[in-house]
């Protein structure tokens, strides 16, 4: 049944990324960083209600500079994920589905992401 | 006249009549996620110390521990239904996907259940 010489669509790989493509993809992966980071969020509750020894292993492990990098990630991958949420459910309105009205706002959730991000850092600081 | 494939009527396979469902679940639990993420991304960058202390007094606060344990059940929920799609994409073969899924499943339970239970521990002082 198969029949190899049949002609194929373009893939992936042929097209230049345009930025719509880019952020649909970085809300995924974002997405599942978040998931990864619930069990942080979970065992942050759980180690504080364990108690102070337990505790101070989690933020001895946090203050490393890998868990440094991770939260500053996390908190990306969060203002990110909401703000190119926010588009999504626009979009499920019916409206801004044009390219042009999809391209701007990718650009516009893009800026809004770096800025909260770095607000939140700037109050947490 | 019926618009199934002579495949579909063969093998018997309809929807699984809970799409929309999964759908509208995964927008309910993104604009709950839209005001308890931004109140708990507000109330983390306030915090004064994170000390051990200071961690209890934030999660034993009611407010706290009610808009905690509303974040945990509504993040556990949306992180489940996205990790679903995502495995469903990705994992092919049949017993890979049925495994995964079920592991994701317990997965979320285990961590979310984990997380009430410590709030609750530390909301009430146990």
């Amino acid at each position: 049944m198969s029949n190899i010489d049949r002609p194929l669509s373009p893939h992936l790989s042929i097209y230049r990324w345009p930025i719509t493509m880019a952020l649909s993809i970085l809300h995924r992966a974002t997405g599942i960083a978040m998931s990864v980071g619930f069990i942080v969020l979970a065992a942050w509750l759980f180690d504080i209600a364990s108690g102070p020894e337990t505790y101070a292993v989690f933020l001895k492990y946090m203050d490393t500079l890998i868990g440094k990098l991770l939260l500053i990630g996390w908190s990306f991958a969060f203002f990110y994920h909401l703000s190119n949420g926010v588009r999504h459910l626009y979009w499920d309105t019916g409206r801004g589905l044009e390219k042009e009205q999809a391209t701007r706002s990718a650009w516009l959730v893009l800026a809004a992401a770096i800025v909260l991000t770095a607000v939140f850092w700037w109050v947490a600081s | 006249m019926s618009l199934r494939s002579p495949l579909g009527r063969v093998l018997g396979l309809g929807t699984a009549k809970d799409g929309t469902s999964h759908w509208w679940g995964q927008r309910v639990s993104a604009v709950a996620l839209l005001l308890l993420g931004l109140w708990f991304a507000f109330s983390l960058a306030t915090m004064d110390s994170f000390s051990h202390s200071a961690a209890v007094a934030f999660v034993a606060s009611p407010m706290n521990s009610l808009l905690l344990l509303l974040l945990i059940v509504a993040m556990g929920y949306h992180s489940y239904l996205g990790v679903q799609v995502v495995l469903e994409d990705y994992v092919h073969a049949p017993g890979l996907k049925l495994v995964s899924l079920l592991l994701s499943r317990f997965a979320h339970i285990f961590f979310a259940v984990a997380a009430i239970f410590a709030i609750l521990k530390i909301g009430l002082g146990a």
